[in-house]
């Protein structure tokens, strides 16, 4: 770990003042991703602006909606009533990621800017285009069972590790930023990116940018939504895959409205749009799930370790989607 | 006053391996054994729950300075050139230690090279710029703090003129490398023709199986706190072979060998990882070079590239069977990876060599030498792995025969150990299978695959025979010291990694010298006191409890001496009296008792104190000496996902006496669960390309969670061995043999799949 200065803001202004002009410097939510990229030197902020102090309230809205500030912590948006009740894929996709105890100190925020677990990235000693523009991907022909089969390209295949994002990615969220240009809002599905030849760069994020606040809009087919994360040990380990999903079917059995991204499948949280497209006006069948989860991963491509999740990933979607339909009828 | 036994070990009373029992087997039954094999809690619980148990990296120094590791980051070559200019300059750092300015030193000896020999490699430790292994420390940083250390650590800057290197397996297996021997044993045994009979046999099991590698992990990271008074050497070590360490530390400073203590009193986990590795010598070094104390504490990454774990093997098991099913053939072979300067060959093939009946025998296991951190023990090695291909392939015959896994480990049970040809001391092993499969419900199990399901979850069950060798070391001590009040003190340079060694053995010597729990102190965890043996091969228990009984018979002959001719034990010898109820008596005289605390006073002592060395173990010549255990697996895996989740687990255990109802439990669980990681979740990720670990991380190297563990039950015969002391063998390794092939059984019966090769992922199951 480098030196580095610490600040702690009280507003979203102040925040942005401490960090102007330095990009060296980080804000600082719950730090259980930041600090251990500080500890293996992968990122060497000169200072830290801790945002915890920032609003983390978690206010329903008047149009049925949700505004959660972005220092709310994970085991509190979790066990909010509203979220329970509304939005139980969100609940759900917290709770089954990390810890107890790390869900205690992470923050929404941060959450959403964690960086990829990918071991290359985080070890010094290898080649990452996304540590070290340049320099290779050892993760390519490496160990990458946890690496993404959609959206990749030959300079990164690392994923997004959040499971919160998941969920909110099938909600449409919207990111509300503040920064040196100003505030404005981003949808969550436009604020991370895809690596391309720039896979250091995660996210639309301008610099000194800083999430201020998650907006979810009503989505009344939410109630009945779930997630499933699949994993390697029960707890306490990233998603091979995971689903989260929303489903409406009429009383002749068709697809009203559906909901679907994934997890563990990409460079940021994937919104299953193809899957979705064909899924609505579709009889709420094995079938049209089968179809649409073949439709969603037409363009997969496996690597030595991780072929195996693309027919993973279709599967969870078919049983995902069953079990809302179960629940249906 | 204090006696020391004299080396005439044949006298009338005294016990002798193998041809007497220990006296403490005759108290037994109608006198019993008071707090022997009751659940004791641990004595130093409330310590450790208090924050109050000092661990090796908590030992306070006046000038202590904390030290870091920069580790090499290629597997074989030359370090060209070693930057230390930026670390020297931060903040706070003492000094960098390279191999250009390291004290000179001798290479560690690999252990049981000779009687002081601790090393887990015999490579020199940071005395030239030769690269061995990725992951090898270049550097060593001292500073006045941790986080200062630790980052002047990541300032050293090293590039390397790289050689080639075999850092796969595939390649390195191409050239294999017989062993003359595994330690200690014929790396091949032979009867009959084995391949001749196997082509001919009625029914033919011929499979591979694989295990990857494995790391230690520990709760408690290895640490030392090192100090030099002179040419004094002074270590709080996380240890599990105290002597051993010492010597060998006195052999490396070139020092006399009463020159070097080394203490340990409390190991937060051992399992064979917590031995002499290079960050005690380079701590050691360091502190000299600075003139002042030294913490070191490896961080995770560290123990993932200094400390070794259990090596890859990839064995071969086939077996011929005659239609009834009994053994024609028993074929176990294979290859494990290893180095040229470490010598744990990972024994797969020795729980084949004592377990089933067979016409011919086949065995034979060679090393494919790589370059990478020295493997070493850990839990079980050889019978963890090897028993997961052996009753695999077991399972997969019983299946082909049409016979119940249990029914047909019962037609091949052996009435003497098949390769060896001896006596077993004592073996239950059906018994233990009876009253696990009573217990467990195996009645319920369907012979055939796919028959139990709940919703998308494959219910199955499995069996597997848990196995693990019964060893006493030689060459320990114990002195025994009795006050004029009553108290008595047993004292052992021997270790608690947690497993409750000191509970177990207050229990111990308060049945055997039949005094009171509260009046007993057990000394252990430092080499000042009598020698101790290493805890390892789960043999600590046995070998203090030969050392006990030595040290208790000088007790009684010289209490005999003191009590002198106006005692009721007036012309009495050891032969003719036993101890209980605070004193000596009798054996078949009730009214002929003085009790210590008697004698004492009468004789006008303040004390006294016997030491004894343990006698040979005779017993493991004579006989052939191991535990066994019934492993009974239920599993219930998704049809969608392939994820396997362990529903229910027992474990019915034929181990000698238990000791310790609680203890021992919790061994048998931790065996197990350790298992149940084997099974279903850990392998260390060594890139092939680099030689690399690449997942150094408790994150991404994934022992089972809370959620991965379902309720244990353990069993055990609780019958003790007629020639172990106490009647107790072993009980801290055996419970992690059998889980993997319970589990892999479980996983067949109830998906139709067999899956032979460790982890069993969901992948390898969709």
């Amino acid at each position: 770990m480098n030196l580095f200065t610490y600040e702690r803001a009280s507003d979203a202004s102040g925040a942005i003042d401490l960090a102007r002009g330095n990009a060296a410097a980080r804000y600082l939510g719950g730090g259980t991703n930041l600090v251990d990229l500080m500890r293996e030197t992968v990122e060497r902020p000169d200072m830290l602006v801790d945002v915890t102090g920032l609003p983390g309230g978690i206010e329903p809205r008047a149009d049925g909606g949700l505004l959660i500030g972005a220092a709310a912590t994970n085991t509190a948006l979790a066990a909010d009533p509203h979220v329970r009740t509304h939005y139980p894929l969100l609940a759900r996709s917290i709770l089954a990621g990390a810890s107890a105890q790390i869900r205690n100190m992470a923050t929404v925020g941060g959450n959403i800017l964690q960086r990829t677990r990918c071991r290359y990235f985080y070890d010094t000693a290898a080649a990452c285009n996304k540590r070290q523009p340049g320099s290779g991907c050892d993760a390519r022909d490496g160990f990458n069972r946890y690496h993404a089969i959609l959206g990749a390209s030959p300079s990164c295949v690392a994923t997004h590790p959040s499971d919160m994002c998941v969920a909110l990615a099938a909600l449409d969220a919207m990111v509300q930023l503040d920064g040196p240009g100003g505030a404005r809002r981003l949808p969550l599905l436009d604020l991370h990116r895809l690596p391309g030849d720039r896979p250091d760069v995660e996210t639309e994020l301008k610099p000194g940018e800083l999430i201020t606040a998650v907006e979810i809009p009503p989505l009344p087919i939410a109630r009945r939504s779930t997630y499933r994360k699949v994993r390697d040990r029960a707890s306490y380990a990233f998603a091979l895959v995971s689903v989260a999903a929303a489903l409406d079917v009429d009383d002749g059995g068709m697809v009203r409205e559906v909901r679907l991204a994934l997890g563990g499948v990409a460079h940021k949280p994937w919104r299953a749009s193809a899957a979705e497209a064909a899924l609505k006006g579709r009889p709420a069948t094995a079938e049209s799930f089968r179809a649409a989860a073949e439709a969603e991963l037409a363009a997969a491509a496996g690597l030595r370790d991780n072929a195996f999740k693309i027919e993973l990933a279709k599967r969870t979607i078919v049983a995902v989607l069953t079990d809302l339909k179960g629940e249906d009828a | 006053m204090s006696a020391h036994s004299d080396p005439a070990s044949a006298r009338p009373g005294r016990w002798q391996p193998a041809v007497t029992q220990d006296p403490i087997l005759r108290k037994h039954g109608a006198q019993g054994n008071g707090p022997l094999g009751q659940p004791v809690s641990r004595i130093e619980g409330p310590l450790k729950v208090q924050g109050k148990a000092r661990f090796a990296a908590e030992f306070p120094y006046e000038g202590l300075c904390y030290a870091a590791l920069a580790f090499s980051t290629i597997a074989r070559g030359r370090i060209t050139t070693l930057d230390t200019a930026a670390a020297e300059a931060a903040p706070g750092v003492v000094l960098v230690m390279t191999h250009r300015n390291a004290p000179r030193m001798k290479a560690p000896s690999l252990m049981m090279s000779s009687p002081t020999a601790a090393g887990a490699s015999e490579l020199p430790v940071m005395q030239d710029d030769q690269i061995h292994w990725n992951g090898q420390p270049i550097a060593v940083v001292l500073a006045e703090t941790q986080e200062q250390a630790d980052h002047a650590a990541s300032l050293v800057r090293a590039e390397y003129a790289a050689l080639p290197a075999v850092t796969s397996f595939d390649d390195a297996k191409k050239t294999p490398r017989q062993l003359d021997n595994i330690l200690g044993q014929p790396p091949v045994v032979e009867i009959g023709d084995a391949e001749a009979a196997l082509k001919a046999a009625e029914v033919r099991v011929d499979q591979i199986y694989r295990t990857p590698r494995h790391n230690h992990n520990a709760i408690e990271l290895h640490a030392a706190t090192v100090a030099w008074t002179g040419d004094e050497l002074r270590v709080h070590d996380a240890s599990q072979l105290l002597d051993l360490t010492a010597g060998q530390l006195a052999d490396i400073f070139g020092l006399e060998a009463d020159k070097v203590r080394v203490s340990s009193p409390y190991v937060g986990g051992g399992f064979g990882g917590k031995c002499l590795w290079d960050h005690q010598i380079l701590a050691c070094a360091a502190a000299r070079l600075a003139g002042r104390p030294v913490r070191i504490m490896l961080s995770r990454e560290g123990v993932f590239r200094i400390v070794g774990g259990r090596t890859l093997t990839e064995q071969r098991v086939a077996l011929g069977a005659s239609a009834d099913g009994r053994l024609d053939a028993l074929i176990h072979t294979g290859i494990v990876a290893m180095t040229t300067h470490n010598s744990c060959p990972e024994q797969f093939t020795f729980p084949t060599r004592h377990l089933y009946a067979a016409k011919t025998v086949r065995l034979a296991q060679a090393v494919a030498d790589m370059d990478m951190v020295a493997n070493t023990f850990m839990r079980a090695p050889g019978e963890s792995v090897g028993t997961f291909a052996l009753e695999c392939a077991i399972d997969e015959l019983a299946e082909k025969l049409g016979l119940d896994p249990i029914e047909l480990r019962r037609r091949i049970e052996p009435d003497k150990d098949p390769t060896s040809g001896k006596p077993f001391s004592s073996r239950h092993l059906i018994e233990a299978y009876e009253k696990g499969a009573a217990r467990f419900g195996w009645d319920r199990r369907s012979p055939t695959p796919r028959q139990r399901r709940d919703g998308e979850w494959l219910i199955g069950m499995g069996c597997a025979t848990a196995t693990y060798p019964y060893h006493r070391f030689p060459g320990g001590a114990a002195r025994i010291r009795l006050t004029a009040g009553g108290h008595v003190t047993v004292s052992t340079a021997v270790h608690d990694m947690g497993m409750g060694t000191a509970t177990v053995q207050i229990q111990h010597v308060a049945a055997r010298l039949g005094v009171p729990l509260g009046r007993v102190t057990f000394e252990y965890g430092d080499t000042t006191l009598p020698r101790g043996v290493i805890a390892g091969g789960s043999t600590q228990t046995a070998s203090v409890g030969g050392a006990v009984i030595a040290a208790t018979e000088v007790f009684v002959e010289e209490l005999l001496k003191l009590a002198g001719n106006d005692s009721p034990l007036a012309g009495l010898s050891l032969a003719d009296v036993e101890t209980r109820d605070g004193g000596i008596g009798h054996r078949d005289d009730p009214a002929r008792f003085e009790s210590y605390e008697s004698i004492l006073r009468r004789s006008g002592r303040d004390e006294l104190s016997c030491e004894a060395d343990a006698p040979p173990p005779a017993e493991m010549e004579a006989f052939s000496m191991h535990s066994y255990g019934a492993q009974f697996c239920e599993v219930r895996v998704s049809e969608i996902t392939g994820e396997t989740r362990v529903s229910r687990f027992l474990g019915s255990f034929d181990a000698g006496r238990i000791l310790n109802a609680k203890t021992a439990t919790s061994q048998f669980k931790g065996g197990i669960i350790m298992g149940l990681g084997l099974a279903l979740t850990e392998e260390t990720n060594f890139d092939p390309r680099t030689g690399r670990i690449v997942n150094a991380s408790l994150a991404e190297y994934h022992v089972p969670v809370q959620m991965d563990v379902p309720s244990i039950d353990i069993l055990y015969t609780d019958i003790p061995d007629p020639q172990a002391p106490m009647g107790a063998r072993g009980i801290g390794e055996i419970g992690i043999t059998g889980v993997g092939a319970a589990v892999a059984n479980a996983v067949y019966n109830a998906t139709g799949k067999r899956i032979r090769d460790l982890p069993i992922t969901l992948d390898k199951l969709m």
